[in-house]
C-alpha cells in the first residue's frame, strides 16, 4: 500500500524541494552575504598578509621576500614612532571619550525639558562626515586666523597665536581633541541607552538605605552599566586605533611625523609611496593590537556574566 | 517619614526619578551648566562652518574691524563659486549614486542573511552570526591596500563600482546584526500560523516579516547610507579622476590648493556635504537613537 501511494504522489518540483529543505534554503539566503564577505573581506585580509611578505609595488606584482619588510620596519624609527603615537592617541582619546561621554550620558539621563532635542543635537558630530568636520577643525586650528587663539587673546590669557598644528606636542593634543569631540556622542548615546535599562526602584531602595549621590553611582549605576561600557569602549578603541581620516586631513602625519598613526603611515608608504608590500606589513602589524583589544573586552564580558551567575 | 510623604506616585516615578531630592540651584550647577557647555562645544564647529561659508573674504581675516563670531555683510559668493565653478555638483551626484547602490545591495544581502540566521536556524547559524559580527570589527584601514590591488586587477579602478562593491564589506555585517535584533522581536507564532496556512518561507519573509520590520529596515538603510556617504579611505584610494570623486575626497583634494586656502568655499563644501545626512537623520532621529542602542545592546 505504502508503495502505491508514493507512486501516486507527484514528484515535487526542484524549486519547491529547495523551499522545503531548511538547509538548502538557508544556503541560498546566506549566499549573497557569504560571497560578498569572502571575496571582498576574507580574501583581501589574506592577500594583505601575503603582500606583507612580498616586495610588491604599484604596477608590479612582488616576489616573496620573507620577513624582510618586518625586519626593515623593526629598525625604522618612524614606524616605532607611529606605534607610540597610535597607542598614545588611542589611550588618551579613549579615556577622555569615556569620561566625558559617561558624564554627558548621566546629564542626559536627568529629567530635562526638551530631552529629545538635546539627544538629537548631541549626536550631530557623530553623524556628519568625519572628513568634513575635520576640515572645520582645520580652519579652527589655523596658525594665523584661529578663532581659538583670537578668543584666548581677547580674554588676555595668551599674547600670541597658538601654533596648533605646527608644533609636535600641540599637534598631538589638537588631533586628540578633535577625535574626542567626534567620539563623545557615540559613547554618550549608547551609555544613555544602558542607563535607561536600570530600574528606578534600585535607586529608590539605595536612597532609603542612606546612599549618597556618589554611592548611588558607584554601587548601583556603574556595576549595572559595566557590560554596555565594555562593548561601547571596545568599538571606540577599535575605531580610534585604526583612525585615518582625521589625521590625514589635519596634519598628514606631520610635523616631523609627530602625529603619524599606523594607518596613515601605511597609506603614505603603501599608496603615496607605492611600496605596497611595506604598507601592507604596517597594516598587518596593527592586527595583534586589535585582537588584543577584542579579547580583552570579550573576557571582560565573560567575567561579568560569571559574576552575575548567568549561563549563556 | 518626610521622604515617603513627598514621594511621587509610582506611575510618574519612572521619568520623574528622584529629582525632587535636589534643590533648584544645585541642579543648575550640576546639570544645566555642564550640559550647556557640552552642547556649545559640540555645536561650535558647525556654527563656525556656517559663519565662514557666508563670510566675504575680506571679513575672514580681519578680526580687528568686527567680531569674527558674526558676519557683517553675508555673501553667497562662496556657495556660488562652489556650485558653478568647481566639480562639486558632480561629486554630490557620485556620492548619492554610490551610497544608494551600496545601501540597496547591502540591505538585500542583510535581510536574507539575518532571516536565515535568526529564523531558519540552520545548523551552525550561531557561529555564522558571530562570524558576521567579527567581520564588522575588521577595519578598512587594514584592508585598503590589498583591496586596491584587487580593484586594480578586476579593472574597477577609478569607477563607481569599486566603491559600490567594497562598501558592503562594512555595511552588510552591520545591517545583518541590526536586522537580526529586529527579526528576533517579531513573534514566532505569526510565522507558524502562516506556515500552517500553507505559506512558503519566501511568502513568510515578504508578506509577514518584512512589513513588520519596516522601522528596522529604515534604520538599517539610514545607517548604511550615512556610513557610505561618510566613507573616506576607500574613496581616496580607489578613485583618481576628479569627475569620479565623492564629496569628502573631492572637497579635500580638489578644493585645497597648496598656495591659497579658499576657506569660504571649503566650509561651504563641508556644510553642503553634511546636509543630506543631517536632514535624513533629523527625519528619523527616533529610529536612529533607538536602533543604535538596540544594536549595541545585543
Amino acid at each position: 500500500m505504502a508503495v502505491t501511494t508514493a507512486d501516486v504522489q507527484p514528484r515535487p518540483s526542484f524549486l519547491s524541494r529547495v523551499a522545503e529543505s531548511r538547509g538548502l534554503l538557508s544556503f541560498g539566503f546566506m549566499l549573497p552575504t557569504v560571497v560578498l564577505l569572502l571575496v571582498f573581506l576574507t580574501y583581501p585580509l589574506g592577500l594583505g598578509v601575503w603582500l606583507g611578505f612580498t616586495d610588491a609595488r604599484i604596477g608590479r606584482p612582488g616576489v616573496f621576500i620573507g620577513l624582510e619588510n618586518y625586519e626593515y620596519l623593526w629598525d625604522d624609527s618612524v614606524f616605532w614612532l607611529s606605534v607610540f603615537n597610535t597607542l598614545l592617541y588611542t589611550v588618551s582619546a579613549s579615556i577622555l571619550k569615556f569620561a566625558l561621554g559617561l558624564w554627558l550620558a548621566l546629564l542626559l539621563n536627568e529629567n530635562l525639558p526638551f530631552k529629545s532635542f538635546f539627544r538629537a543635537v548631541v549626536l550631530l558630530p557623530w553623524v556628519v562626515p568625519t572628513v568634513l568636520s575635520a576640515i572645520a577643525f582645520w580652519w579652527i586650528y589655523d596658525s594665523q586666523f584661529s578663532i581659538l587663539s583670537w578668543a584666548l587673546m581677547q580674554m588676555g590669557l595668551i599674547d600670541h597665536n597658538i601654533n596648533f598644528l605646527g608644533d609636535p606636542q600641540n599637534a598631538r593634543a589638537s588631533v586628540i581633541a578633535a577625535n574626542v569631540w567626534r567620539g563623545i556622542p557615540f559613547v554618550a548615546i549608547t551609555l544613555l541607552a544602558g542607563l535607561q535599562t536600570i530600574p528606578q526602584s534600585l535607586y529608590e531602595a539605595a536612597t532609603l538605605d542612606g546612599a549618597g549621590r556618589w554611592q548611588l553611582f558607584r554601587y548601583v549605576t556603574l556595576p549595572l552599566l559595566t557590560p554596555i561600557i565594555a562593548i561601547t569602549m571596545t568599538f571606540s578603541v577599535l575605531f580610534t586605533f585604526t583612525d585615518f581620516q582625521l589625521i590625514y586631513v589635519l596634519t598628514r602625519g606631520g610635523p616631523v611625523n609627530a602625529t603619524h598613526l599606523m594607518a596613515t603611515l601605511s597609506f603614505q608608504r603603501g599608496i603615496s609611496g607605492g611600496q605596497l608590500g611595506e604598507g601592507a606589513a604596517i597594516a598587518v602589524a596593527m592586527i595583534p593590537f586589535l585582537l588584543g583589544a577584542i579579547l580583552f573586552s570579550y573576557f571582560g564580558l565573560q567575567r561579568r556574566r560569571w559574576q552575575q551567575g548567568g549561563g549563556d | 517619614m518626610a521622604l515617603i510623604d513627598r514621594k511621587p506616585s509610582p506611575a510618574s516615578g519612572d521619568d520623574g526619578g528622584m529629582t525632587y531630592l535636589q534643590s533648584m540651584p544645585r541642579r543648575v550647577v550640576t546639570v544645566y551648566l555642564p550640559l550647556a557647555i557640552f552642547v556649545i562645544v559640540l555645536l561650535f564647529p558647525f556654527y563656525w562652518m556656517t559663519i565662514t561659508a557666508i563670510k566675504p573674504n575680506a571679513e575672514m581675516t580681519s578680526y580687528d574691524t568686527s567680531s569674527p563670531f558674526w558676519v557683517v555683510h553675508p555673501t553667497l559668493q562662496n556657495i556660488r563659486y562652489l556650485l558653478f565653478e568647481t566639480s562639486y555638483p558632480g561629486w554630490l551626484l557620485n556620492t548619492t549614486i554610490i551610497s544608494v547602490a551600496a545601501t540597496v545591495l547591502s540591505l538585500i544581502a542583510a535581510v536574507l542573511a539575518a532571516y536565515a540566521i535568526e529564523r531558519l536556524r540552520f545548523s551552525g547559524s550561531r557561529q555564522v552570526g558571530l562570524a558576521v559580527f567579527l567581520a564588522y570589527l575588521v577595519p578598512p584601514s587594514i584592508l585598503f591596500i590589498p583591496l586596491s590591488v584587487m580593484v586594480f586587477n578586476l579593472g574597477l579602478y577609478d569607477t563607481p563600482f569599486a566603491l559600490i562593491l567594497t562598501y558592503p564589506t562594512f555595511l552588510v555585517p552591520f545591517c545583518t546584526w541590526l536586522l537580526m535584533g529586529y527579526f528576533r522581536s517579531i513573534p514566532f507564532e505569526l510565522e507558524e500560523c502562516a506556515l500552517i496556512d500553507g505559506a512558503s518561507r519566501w511568502q513568510v519573509l515578504t508578506k509577514i516579516v518584512l512589513p513588520l520590520s519596516v522601522p528596522g529596515l529604515i534604520s538599517a538603510g539610514i545607517f548604511a547610507f550615512t556610513l557610505s556617504w561618510n566613507e573616506f579611505i576607500y574613496a581616496l584610494t580607489f578613485i583618481q579622476s576628479s569627475e569620479n570623486k565623492t564629496v569628502p575626497v573631492g572637497v579635500l583634494t580638489e578644493l585645497v590648493r597648496s598656495d591659497v586656502y579658499e576657506w569660504g568655499s571649503l566650509m561651504a563644501g563641508a556644510l553642503i556635504g553634511s546636509l543630506p545626512v543631517v536632514i535624513l537623520y533629523s527625519f528619523f532621529v527616533e529610529h536612529y537613537v533607538s536602533s543604535m542602542t538596540g544594536a549595541v545592546k545585543e
